[in-house]
């Protein structure tokens, strides 16, 4: 069958077989891999992408269905080059070790402060709660995100690069 | 050298704003400091290179058949309805690795373990067939094609009974064996042990079962195999933490030449242990490759990670604890039944055969010590020695401060006052432990306190006093460990015959850049950052002008890899000394520039300069320069400013820390919040604090996980109940709290740099700061012990005094 | 990484068209909504219809809408904006009780009311959630429309009275004066299946007796209502004693089984203690609600 939808802004095109699932279709139809996957089961959110906004297990929806909408993974959270304030917070407060969950956190932490610029601690922890982590323990994803809600003007990239 | 920082707390740190080293330039560290990594720039716009993100052309995927069943003979395996099925290019089975030699393939503890199940399945899961396709869906519908027939066999699961007399045989294939017996081990002294106990006031004798868990980093194990039939020269890239020792054995057993091999660990999504063994895997795409002549990848599911990679602990520890009526230590006894699953896999120094459990005298002065661990095998996946275990430390140091907890409930004694008063003194440092270590260096006392008083222990003790009156269960459970970490000396520890020394190479080039190259493996611990921040602190060049270059067997020095928190102890001693080299050669050169003797100059970071003389001095990047220019060099020195070093370290490093945890339990449910957790660490210098409490919040939360719900169960025909992350639970952030973490430095003496590891410390100290929190919560029941993990329902069996072992 | 079992693909354009398509291609075709219990259990390759028909379109069944003395909710609701809803939050706090625990935040983006009664799992919170509430299930085939009570609607684990080629388009929840409601659950970690959970519901009279209650309990073998704790309480005032041994004859009617997530003890006595609980919870509600304004609840 033949997909269109827009990615990361832009409009897309394929033919592919209806079980091919959205994180495939990224990965491997597109050749986006920022977008990671970690399990068989929905349970561990590593394959999260924003779709029409909102973050969704990309493992558990079909390219089929996102056909006619709007996807929107960790390539496309910076405007240009200019790095979104949730990507600058996670360098800033560690916010990620081995990186493998991180674009997911990230795309999350995104559509959170979009609705919720100032959310409370608790209410950061509930929004990532359907996301593993094996490395930071968490606590720095919730600094890297309070951070971000912080500086929500300055995605300045430093071309220094630490 | 003492220093006691105060703690940083998330929600504090989360309010300053001085952390943001991007914005202030002066505020980034040339040396050792918080500094921002500088690894994050590609992991951050999803520019990372894991290895499912590598594609070559004309790339095959692999998948492999697993067993569904734990015990089986093989009847039959029929592959001719998936060998016609479109898209597939070959389906291999054990048959056909039997004549290369594949079939079985040594383990890293001189075990052998089948790649291919010829005579008979061991595990449920184990590796069938392995069929190679197009694309990873017509392999995987590819499975489903194959047949296999099975002839059941009564599977051998439980532990306690491997040793029974009709206990069905496990390896039977091995010429001679009767039994699932693998190998006894023992240290300490028994009589000496038994003397004590004889004549000890108190004497208790508690079971602790540290269950069988799994390291699972969020990405599972895989490779890329590219096998070029014209050179005969292999490309693998590979989930691995040691690249280099896995370029060696693979040549030993595939017989490729070692030259030929090329293995490129990329970004690694997690290691903790998992990635440190060569599984059938592996060996299967490279196989494939070379019959195919194309690439193949071969990446695993989840289940697959779950069922088949090495597990880790499945310890039944039994303790007993001699001692005063008035609590001075006296005895400490251990005997363990280890399960090691099908195949000995277990990766660990060839002379340790149970790891480290050396490490179960814990940080205490004992009298006498005797520790004995049996290993059997069952009809389980192979494995053991993982998830951030540092050998088998995580058991003993489990075993050891439940063992305490459990002695202060016997004595009515405060479990604080109960440590501190039998802590090994600063004084008798090194000490030998009695059980065949030697500790480096330590303050004990000093750390505890500093723990206690960030975690406010007294006013705890009251609000638990306060809320026993009312009926509420709260707890406060403290853990002190003490681990050896930093693998090596070569002369005692090895692993298939290669001594763990590891290498390091440094070159300055022209310009003042550097490149340093090491034999460790990041999967995610910061190397490309805390080894530039120790080359700048040795020689003054900026981290960001410091490239760190690590995973590819071709551009780096030979090494063991990283694992057992070895990196820093082994690498980073090695990356230190190499620094200094380059440093003292620098200044040979730098005195001829200056036209006088390298006696007569002094270093200040970044430059040699003229004693009494700071004006008459030559940079880094000048010397470098020089050195590649038309000066006359001086005698015996040529002309660049590089050096390479392989570092033998004397000793392990002892790292250890001050853990506290305070939880509630829901009386009706008997559900455990961990509401509060207070970390001290002393892991020696500290590189970089800020990737430091990373380390320990992530072992923090291995802690969590184990201690309420962490375990790979099987039932009695030996499926495995663990094989999914529905099944198999790790914590999310509403499962932990806030980290509290401060620190202390008791420095390494025989460090190149004073450094200790700290990738394990928390995983290793926090499970039995949370038990005994919850023993201690339970206490008014009357309840004296629980095993892991203490999920809602074994809480509730504990507190009706019906606790049941998790194995 | 498991993928499913080829299949063919199709998306409805109506409800009637998704009617025609389940006709057409029959038992071997089955909705997708939300799709975060069937495409699990298709990767595993547990399930494997020949043919997926996609609802996601069909915003119109997306709805919460309040008619006289019904809650109307359409089938294609996603968990998440039941769990955001001021008006549901308000009239039925058992919904958003358990809506906060069911699953995890991301997949409340997709998963549906509709898709959670049909995929019927008897550790479905939302199961005892409907019937609690004594919800009613409106299904749609080629002759019309159908309506029916949870009893009915729920057949066995994994099965409900939806034929193979009808639509659930609607839940209905009735509307009581002087009412409110609670669930509250025990799982071993956010987003895994409860261990067991209970919900109830209570109607005040005046006097503060219970003119009427509800109560059910998920994953401890139990589907309908348990009847002897309601009837117990039903008429009189819930003193500690009467909600006590409401407790008792709730874990003496359920049939859980021991498996990883608890003991057959421990969940009999969870069914106890937790309908203890939502029983004191809905009441205290249900009196705050009554002293503010008599009509209905606030949240």
């Amino acid at each position: 069958m033949h997909v269109t939808m827009t990615v990361n802004g832009e409009e897309v095109e394929r033919d592919i077989e209806p079980r091919v699932l959205l994180v495939h279709f990224l990965r491997e139809n597109l050749g986006l891999t920022g977008t990671h996957w970690g399990c068989d089961t929905s349970n561990c959110g590593t394959c999260v992408v924003q779709l029409d906004g909102q973050p969704v297990k990309s493992c558990t929806v079909l390219a089929a269905m996102a056909d006619g909408h709007a996807v929107r993974t960790v390539e496309g959270l910076d405007a240009g080059g200019t790095l979104d304030p949730v990507q600058q917070g996670f360098m800033v407060e560690h916010g990620l070790q081995c990186g493998f969950c991180t674009p997911g956190m990230m795309l999350t932490a995104r559509a959170l402060l979009d609705e919720n610029p100032n959310p409370t601690e608790t209410e950061i922890r509930e929004a990532i709660s359907g996301q593993i982590c094996r490395c930071t323990g968490y606590a720095t994803i919730v600094r890297a995100i309070q951070w971000a809600a912080e500086h929500p003007a300055e995605a300045v990239e430093k071309v220094a690069q630490s | 050298m003492t220093i006691v920082d105060e703690p940083r707390t998330g929600s504090e740190h989360g309010r300053h704003h001085d952390h943001n080293p991007a914005a202030d330039d002066a505020a980034r560290p040339v040396g050792f400091g918080r500094l921002q990594r500088k690894e994050d720039p590609r992991f951050i716009r999803g520019q990372g290179n894991y290895v499912d993100d590598i594609v070559l052309p004309g790339m095959l995927h692999g998948a492999i058949l697993r067993a569904p069943v734990a015990h089986a003979r093989i009847v039959s395996i029929d592959t001719s309805e998936a060998l016609a099925r479109p898209g597939v290019r070959a389906v291999i089975t054990g048959k056909d690795l039997e004549p290369l030699n594949l079939a079985w393939i040594p383990t890293l503890s001189y075990d052998v373990q089948s790649v291919l199940v010829t005579d008979k399945v061991r595990f449920q899961g184990q590796e069938v067939a392995f069929v190679i396709a197009d694309d990873r869906y017509a392999a995987r519908d590819a499975l489903e094609s194959i047949e296999v027939d099975y002839e059941m066999l009564p599977p051998m699961i439980d532990a306690r009974r491997a040793l029974d007399p009709d206990a069905p045989l496990v390896r039977d294939e091995m010429e001679g064996r009767t039994d699932n017996f693998i190998n006894d081990w023992e240290c300490g002294d028994k009589a000496a042990t038994d003397a004590v106990f004889a004549n000890a006031d108190v004497v208790v004798r508690q079971e602790i079962v540290y269950p069988r868990v799994h390291p699972a980093p969020m990405e599972t194990c895989g490779a890329v195999a590219d096998f070029n039939p014209v050179s005969g020269d292999l490309t693998l890239y590979e989930t691995s933490q040691a690249p280099h020792a896995h370029r060696t054995v693979i040549a030993m057993v595939a017989g490729l030449p070692e030259h030929k091999i090329h293995i490129i660990s990329p970004d690694i999504g997690g290691g903790f242990g998992n990635k440190v063994g060569i599984y059938p895997g592996y060996v299967l795409a490279i196989v494939g490759s070379i019959v195919t002549g194309k690439p193949v990848k071969w990446m695993e599911d989840r289940s697959e990670n779950l069922m088949s990679t090495s597990f880790a602990r499945d310890y039944i520890m039994q303790g007993e604890i001699a001692a005063t009526k008035d609590g001075r230590l006296l005895g400490l006894r251990a005997d363990v039944l280890a399960d090691l699953g099908a195949f000995n896999g277990t990766a660990q120094p060839t002379k340790y055969p149970a790891g480290f459990f050396n490490l179960f005298p814990g940080s205490y002065t004992w009298e006498a010590v005797h520790g004995k661990v049996t290993s059997v095998y069952t009809n389980k996946a192979p494995g053991g020695v993982a998830y951030a275990c540092s050998f088998r430390v995580t058991e003993a140091s489990y075993f050891v401060e439940r063992m305490i907890d459990r002695l202060a409930i016997e004595l009515d004694m405060d479990p604080a006052e109960l440590r501190l008063k039998n802590f090994i003194a600063t004084e008798q440092f090194p000490y030998d432990n009695k059980a065949g270590f030697e500790y480096d260096s330590g303050q004990y006392e000093m750390t505890m306190r500093h723990a206690m008083q960030l975690a406010g222990y007294e006013d705890l003790r009251r609000e638990q006093a306060e809320k026993r009156a009312r009926g509420e269960l709260m707890g406060i459970g403290i853990s002190f460990f003490t681990e050896g970490v930093g693998a090596g000396p070569r002369k005692h520890m090895d692993i298939l015959g290669l001594g763990m020394a590891d290498g390091a190479e440094l070159r300055i080039h022209p310009t003042g850049k550097a490149v340093v190259r090491i034999s460790v493996q990041s999967q995610g611990q910061a190397h490309e950052t805390t080894f530039a921040q120790i080359v700048s602190e040795e020689i003054g060049i900026p981290p960001e002008d410091i490239e760190v270059v690590h995973g590819d067997t071709d551009r780096t020095p030979f090494g063991l890899g990283t694992y057992g928190s070895r990196s820093t102890p082994v690498s980073g001693g090695a990356v230190a000394l190499v620094t200094r080299k380059v440093r003292d050669k620098a200044r040979l050169i730098a005195a001829a520039m200056l036209e006088t003797r390298p006696e007569d100059l002094e270093w200040e970071k970044g430059r040699w300069f003229v004693k009494g003389d700071p004006t008459a001095g030559k940079t880094i990047q000048e010397i470098a320069l020089a050195a590649h220019g038309t000066m006359e060099l001086p005698e015996g020195v040529d002309g660049n400013l590089d050096a390479e070093v392989t570092y033998d370290p004397p000793n392990l490093t002892f790292s250890y820390g001050a853990y506290f945890c305070v939880t509630d339990i829901d009386k009706g449910t008997g559900k455990v919040t961990v509401r509060r957790f207070v970390a001290v660490d002393d892991c020696g210098t500290r590189i970089n604090p800020m990737v430091i409490e990373g380390q320990v919040h992530g072992g923090l939360t291995d802690g969590v996980g184990m201690a309420l719900m962490e375990i790979i169960e099987f039932d009695s025909d030996g499926n495995c109940l663990g094989g999914t992350f529905m099944d198999y639970l790790i914590p999310t952030a509403m499962e932990v709290p806030d980290w509290e973490t401060g620190f202390t430095v008791t420095p390494s003496p025989h460090h190149p740099i004073g450094a200790k590891g700290i990738g394990e410390s928390a995983t290793v100290g926090s499970p039995a700061a949370i038990v005994n929190s919850v023993i201690d919560a339970l206490r008014p029941l009357g309840v004296t012990a629980i095993d892991m993990p203490c999920t809602p329902s074994r809480v509730w069996d504990a507190m009706q005094g019906r606790p049941t072992a998790p194995v | 990484m498991q993928i499913p079992a080829p299949f063919d693909y199709a998306r409805a354009t109506s409800v009637d068209d998704a009617i025609a398509l389940l006709t057409r291609y029959g038992e071997d075709a089955h909705i997708v909504a939300g799709g975060h219990s069937l495409l699990p259990m298709m990767r595993l390759r547990l399930a494997r219809p020949e043919w997926l028909i996609d609802i996601n379109e069909l915003t119109e069944l997306d709805y919460v809408r309040r008619d006289g003395d019904r809650l109307r909710v359409g089938a294609l609701t996603r968990h998440r904006t039941l769990l955001e809803s001021a008006e549901v939050g308000s009239l039925f706090p058992i919904v958003v009780d358990a809506e906060r625990v069911v699953a995890d935040p991301v997949v409340r983006n997709r998963g549906t009311i509709g898709g959670s009664l049909c995929q019927a799992d008897p550790a479905e919170d939302l199961s005892t959630v409907c019937t609690v509430l004594g919800a009613e299930a409106v299904i749609r085939g080629a002759d019309g429309d159908r309506v029916i009570g949870m009893d009915e609607f729920h057949v066995g684990p994994y099965e409900t009275a939806v034929a193979f080629n009808e639509v659930l388009v609607e839940v209905r929840f009735p509307i009581r004066l002087r009412s409110s409601s609670a669930y509250e659950k025990v799982e071993r970690r956010v987003g895994d299946w409860a261990v067991a959970a209970a919900g109830a519901a209570v109607t005040l009279a005046d006097d503060g007796a219970l003119d009427d209650v509800a109560i059910g309990v998920t994953a401890v073998g139990l589907s309908e209502r348990v009847a002897d704790a309601e009837d117990l309480l039903r008429g009189n005032r819930p003193t500690d004693d009467l909600i006590a041994e409401a407790g008792r004859r709730t874990a003496a009617a359920v049939d859980p089984m021991t498996d990883q997530r608890g003991s057959e003890a421990y969940k009999r006595h969870l069914a106890g203690e937790l309908t203890q609980r939502v029983l004191r919870s809905a009441i205290a509600r249900a009196t705050r609600g009554d002293e503010n304004d008599g009509q209905g609840q606030e949240a």
